[in-house]
């Protein structure tokens, strides 16, 4: 069924720090590797080693700047994946059911030998979380790498999602948003994680913190800023005129 | 949104083809056997030509008869149903008046009201989507309707009808190009809300996810030929009604006069409806930055 369950027992889903997250991009190329060689159809890449290299990924780190005024610019890196919302259109809209939301813990998953590769779901997501695999022509997207997390036959430090192992900064955390005193429940709690685009009414369950507010630096200039100043390119005096004259001959 | 030609055919070359099985179901015209059998011919063949045509965007179309499982909540799998319902009904219809020379008025309503359902579901596969605010609108589905009542009219020589029609068209088509227009900004997604960065202060995107483009960009992020837009709006409200409505008028329902009107009409509806995916901006081009007012 492709309508969506009334609620899930367990929501579980990611904290992204965009605080901490340096845009590194290891999450991308972790996701990819576990997602091309498990659960479902690989994640093609198309003209791989040509001009015009094109693929499918699950998650993207995107950069952004943010400027207000009368403050430096600040740079935050942006990680998106599926949000796995609990109100979420792209599984009502499937004509197959081959979209649905897991009643047992609100994962949003794919049946790929019913998707018939209308891309409808994908037109539904706001986010741009689904993408349609060039070789296989079913939708692809983030599993919250479910054949990770149940997963008895790999060590218990594995059992949460490859974007959130691999991180080196830190900047993924993976949890149950149902149960108040989860990891990421504390850290949405005390942080004010946001939804993105709530206007939309998708109710997604990852949630995003804030970057903190950056010192201003802006009257504080190192000492050896003096030092840095361009140097005049014509220097007046014998040298300026030897410079002259030798560029001259 | 890209305009793929394979929906802009089905979505065209169906509401024609449902538009004249519903004119054919109740009774206009007044037809029996191998005239019949023509009329029946050319409707069958624009709808199911245009049904058959949108399989060729699935990427697994071997799997298309899944499609009508989920009709209690895709408007895509009821359009489905509601076609084959339809087209099986009328088809019971047709052949009972062209072969049988017998007129079964009940099942021709009930068959006519069913492509009319037909039709508004195909057109709520685009009015539903909150991303593309453009298509998120009343109008839309009232649009999809009027094309198709109009060119069932035109097909089926109904010149009176047809004329007013073809302006009624003209008319929604414009309100929905000027309802359209606003729509992104009104909805009230931008950078800020789909990055959650907006009270920080400006956002912009610094460094795309990808250096070269993906599914989404070239599904979701069309540019090519928008800036054609507003000469192919003026070729499709002249195409649509007013050259059409014209040549009715000076025209006693001959058949010259409605194949130049057709032809004309059809011209404009692949225009408008070209401009309806091209114009189309899906929420997530905030996330590459595409949206510059």
């Amino acid at each position: 069924m492709t309508t969506l369950p009334a609620s899930t027992a367990k929501k579980l889903g990611l904290v992204i720090d965009l605080d901490i997250c340096v845009g590194c991009h290891a999450c991308v190329i972790s996701c990819k590797e576990w997602n091309t060689s498990n659960y479902g159809a690989p994640l093609s890449d198309m003209d791989a080693y040509g001009e015009n290299p094109v693929g499918t990924f699950l998650n993207r780190v995107h950069s952004f700047e943010v400027k207000s005024e009368g403050c430096n610019a600040q740079t935050v890196h942006f990680p998106k994946s599926c949000l796995h919302c609990e109100d979420a259109p792209c599984v009502t809209v499937c004509p197959t059911g081959a979209s649905y939301k897991r009643v047992e813990d609100g994962i949003v998953l794919v049946n790929e030998s019913d998707c018939i590769g209308c891309g409808l779901c994908a037109w539904a997501c706001p986010y741009g979380a689904r993408e349609m695999d060039a070789a296989e022509g079913v939708m692809k997207k983030c599993t919250l790498c479910v054949d990770r997390i149940y997963n008895e036959n790999i060590p218990e430090i594995d059992r949460e999602p490859s974007c959130v192992r691999t991180c080196p900064a830190k900047a993924r955390h993976f949890g149950d948003f149902a149960d108040p005193d989860s990891n990421v429940s504390v850290m949405t709690r005390e942080r004010d994680g946001m939804e993105l685009m709530p206007e939309l009414g998708t109710k997604p369950v990852n949630r995003y913190l804030p970057p903190r507010p950056k010192a201003d630096i802006s009257g504080d200039i190192d000492i050896l800023a003096p030092l840095l100043a361009p140097v005049p390119e014509n220097k007046g005096g014998f040298m300026g005129w030897l410079d002259k004259a030798l560029e001259a001959i | 949104m890209h305009p793929a030609p394979s929906v802009i055919l089905f979505t065209t070359l169906s509401g024609l083809g449902f538009g004249m099985l519903f004119f054919l179901g109740i009774g206009i015209p007044d037809v029996s056997g191998w005239t019949a059998f023509g009329y029946f011919f050319i409707g069958y063949a624009l709808a199911v030509g245009g049904l058959l045509s949108s399989t060729f965007h699935l990427g697994n179309p071997q799997r298309a008869m899944k499609a009508f499982k989920q009709w209690r909540s895709s408007w895509l799998s009821r359009e489905g149903v509601l076609a084959v319902l339809s087209l099986t009904i009328l088809g019971i219809y047709a052949a009972a008046l062209i072969f049988l020379d017998m007129k079964l008025p009940i099942v021709g309503i009930i068959g006519s009201v069913l492509t009319v359902a037909t039709v508004y579901c195909t057109a709520m596969i685009y009015g539903q989507m909150k991303t593309i605010p453009r298509w998120n609108q009343l109008l839309t589905p009232a649009l999809y309707l009027v094309y198709m009542f109009a060119g069932g009219a035109l097909l089926t020589r109904q010149v009176p009808l047809a004329a007013l029609l073809l302006s009624l068209a003209t008319l929604v088509q414009m309100l929905h190009w000027v309802i359209g227009d606003k729509a992104f900004v009104n909805a009230g997604s931008n950078i800020g809300t789909a990055t959650g960065l907006g009270n920080l202060g400006q956002v912009r995107l610094l460094e795309s996810p990808h250096s070269g483009t993906n599914y989404l960009l070239k599904e979701f992020a069309f540019e090519v030929g928008r800036k054609h837009a507003a000469k192919l709006r003026i070729i499709s409200v002249l195409c649509i009604g007013l050259l059409p409505v014209m040549i009715l008028s000076f025209s006693t329902g001959g058949y010259l006069a409605i194949l130049s009107a057709l032809v004309l009409h059809m011209i404009g509806l692949f225009a408008s409806r070209w401009l309806f995916f091209a114009q189309a901006e899906h929420v997530v081009g905030l996330y590459y930055d595409k949206h510059r007012p």
